[in-house]
């Protein structure tokens, strides 16, 4: 039980302080493919540290969910850290207490309430990426549930840490059609849900083209430094599910033993880096889409979704 | 090793699908003809691993000359002869919307999935992925056909059939005949080479390569 709670600890520092690092590799390996210099690798670290030291603005205008919208978006991706295996491959604590529809339920807490906050902030500019990010939201749900589907026909379960079981044993699940089409259309999902290229640009500076940055402009601060961390969470999240649950189960501790996860620490940020490394080589290979063509790409990723779970039901 | 080499063929087969559905989103003939000979190669990696137990020297000569003439030859030839500067990034226009003609293409590769169950209820040895994938990836490449006007997608639609139609082949005879292998090794290029040279003629006379436009007759010079 305290081994359980402490390892559930540490899970929760795992992505609490490394996601930082994570956003940081991103940005520095994008800037390195595009033959430039790029910020160091701790700069989000600067960056928080900056903020949480700044002065907060908060507009007359408004209300509660303004002010408490950090909160929010700050403690959701915590909360779903604790349902997923992110360092050990045996249940944890709370690994019963819902499934991955129900992580899905609660990261889309934090959307809700930094979609309203967006309004609520009074900045028009706020209201038009609300309103764009949930309209990529829309899309993508369908995709996410579909995805779900699938898994549950492929394991008989939601729960994430009897999912990850089920791909490598036997590992002929691991090869299938079915498993492949899922992950393509659950990468394409993490990139319009976490505002990458080419749904939305994240280094863009042109408000009228944003999509999910431009929610986050009139926060100052502390709440702006909490909203930015969640953002980074959310990513890391995100990835872990698709790593250590759909893609590679492997690295993970199989014993509360430390040595052992000291080695999943350091996997699993093994992984992750190879998962930017893919993430920057979409977003240096392709441009942003216009507006109406988002629901082109996340159509796409619906039909191979879709196709995914009529090839597991048919077993072929 | 079968075991093995069958769950690998699993794995190129669902790229092969991912690939074909990706052909109908593309909107550059570029970035299409990248995908198509992606889908070739998995083709050839796919009657590789059909091929390679029980050993098929057939299977083998088929993979090699899919590789030669779809992945090097046509792609060569279509860069060489179609018109220069932008045309392979601009985009294309379509008859149908993206969304729609994804929509078509899902409830093809149903009908395509239900169709080949009733042949691999017949043939239950055979790899039931290669004929279901298939006749689904052969399905779509005709919507594909279908729903492009430009000359140089129109091919790469048919293209994609054909490559679909092969997949079924080298699940359901492993022993193809070593004339088939050389016909296609000619045809195809061929093909490729006279529908080109057209579309470059095509280019010169009327500045456009959109072929639907040229059902109606045009008044005076």
């Amino acid at each position: 039980m305290m081994q359980s709670i402490g390892l559930n600890v540490l899970q929760i520092a795992f992505v609490l302080l490394l996601s930082p690092l994570f956003a940081g590799v991103l940005a520095r390996a994008k800037e390195l493919v595009q033959s430039k210099r790029g910020p160091s690798i701790l700069q989000p670290y600067r960056d928080l540290r900056k903020l949480f030291a700044k002065d907060e603005r908060v507009s007359e205008e408004s209300g509660w969910l303004f002010r408490t919208a950090p909160f929010f978006i700050f403690i959701v991706p915590l909360i779903v850290t604790l349902l997923i295996p992110v360092l050990t491959d045996f249940p944890l604590f709370f690994a019963f207490a819902g499934d991955m529809l129900g992580a899905g339920f609660i990261l889309a807490i934090s959307g809700m309430f930094f979609t309203l906050a967006a309004i609520d902030g009074g900045n028009p500019y706020g209201a038009m990426g609300a309103s764009r990010t949930r309209m990529v939201g829309f899309l993508a749900e369908p995709v996410i549930i579909i995805v779900l589907f699938t898994v549950s026909f492929v394991a008989n379960s939601t729960i994430p840490y009897i999912v990850q079981q089920h791909w490598v044993h036997p590992l002929a699940n691991f090869f299938a059609p079915s498993h492949v089409l899922l992950l393509i259309a659950f990468f394409m999902v993490i990139l319009a849900e976490t505002g990458r290229l080419p749904v939305d640009n994240p280094t863009g500076h042109f408000e009228l083209a944003m999509i999910d940055e431009s929610k986050a402009l009139e926060f100052s601060g502390r709440s702006a430094a909490l909203v930015k961390w969640g953002g980074y969470m959310k990513f890391v999240v995100l990835g872990i599910v698709f790593l250590n649950v759909l893609t590679t189960p492997w690295g993970l501790a199989t014993s509360a033993a430390l040595p052992n996860i000291g080695l999943a620490v350091i996997l699993v940020a093994m992984k992750m880096l190879i998962l930017i490394g893919i993430v920057v080589a979409v977003e240096s290979s392709y441009a942003k889409l216009r507006l109406f063509r988002i629901s082109e790409f996340l159509t796409a990723a619906f039909i191979v979704s879709v196709t995914a779970m009529v090839t597991e039901i048919l077993h072929l | 090793m079968t075991q093995v080499l069958s769950e690998l063929n699993g794995l190129v087969l669902g790229l092969f699908i991912i690939c074909t559905i990706a052909m109908t989103v593309t909107r550059q003939i570029g970035a299409c003809m990248l995908i198509f000979v992606v889908q070739s190669l998995l083709l050839a990696a796919s009657a590789f691993l059909l091929g390679a137990d029980p050993f098929s020297w057939h299977l083998f000569a088929l993979g090699c000359v899919t590789v030669v003439s779809k992945a090097i030859i046509i792609p060569w030839l279509l860069r060489v002869l179609t018109p220069r500067g932008n045309y392979y990034r601009r985009e294309l226009s379509q008859a149908l919307d993206v969304p729609i003609t994804l929509l078509i293409a899902l409830a093809l590769t149903f009908a395509g999935y239900a169709f080949a169950q009733h042949v691999v209820r017949a043939a239950p040895n055979l790899s039931a992925g290669n004929i279901a994938m298939g006749f689904a990836a052969l399905l779509v490449g005709l919507l594909i056909l279908a729903v492009r006007t430009e000359a140089v997608p129109q091919l790469l639609g048919i293209l994609a059939m054909e490559n679909a139609a092969f997949l079924v082949g080298i699940a359901i005879a492993p022993d193809f005949p070593l004339i088939a292998e050389l016909a296609i090794a000619f045809d195809v290029p061929l093909l490729a080479f006279i529908v080109a040279l057209l579309t470059r003629i095509a280019y010169r006379q009327m500045g456009t390569t959109e072929v639907g436009t040229f059902a109606s007759l045009r008044e005076g010079p």
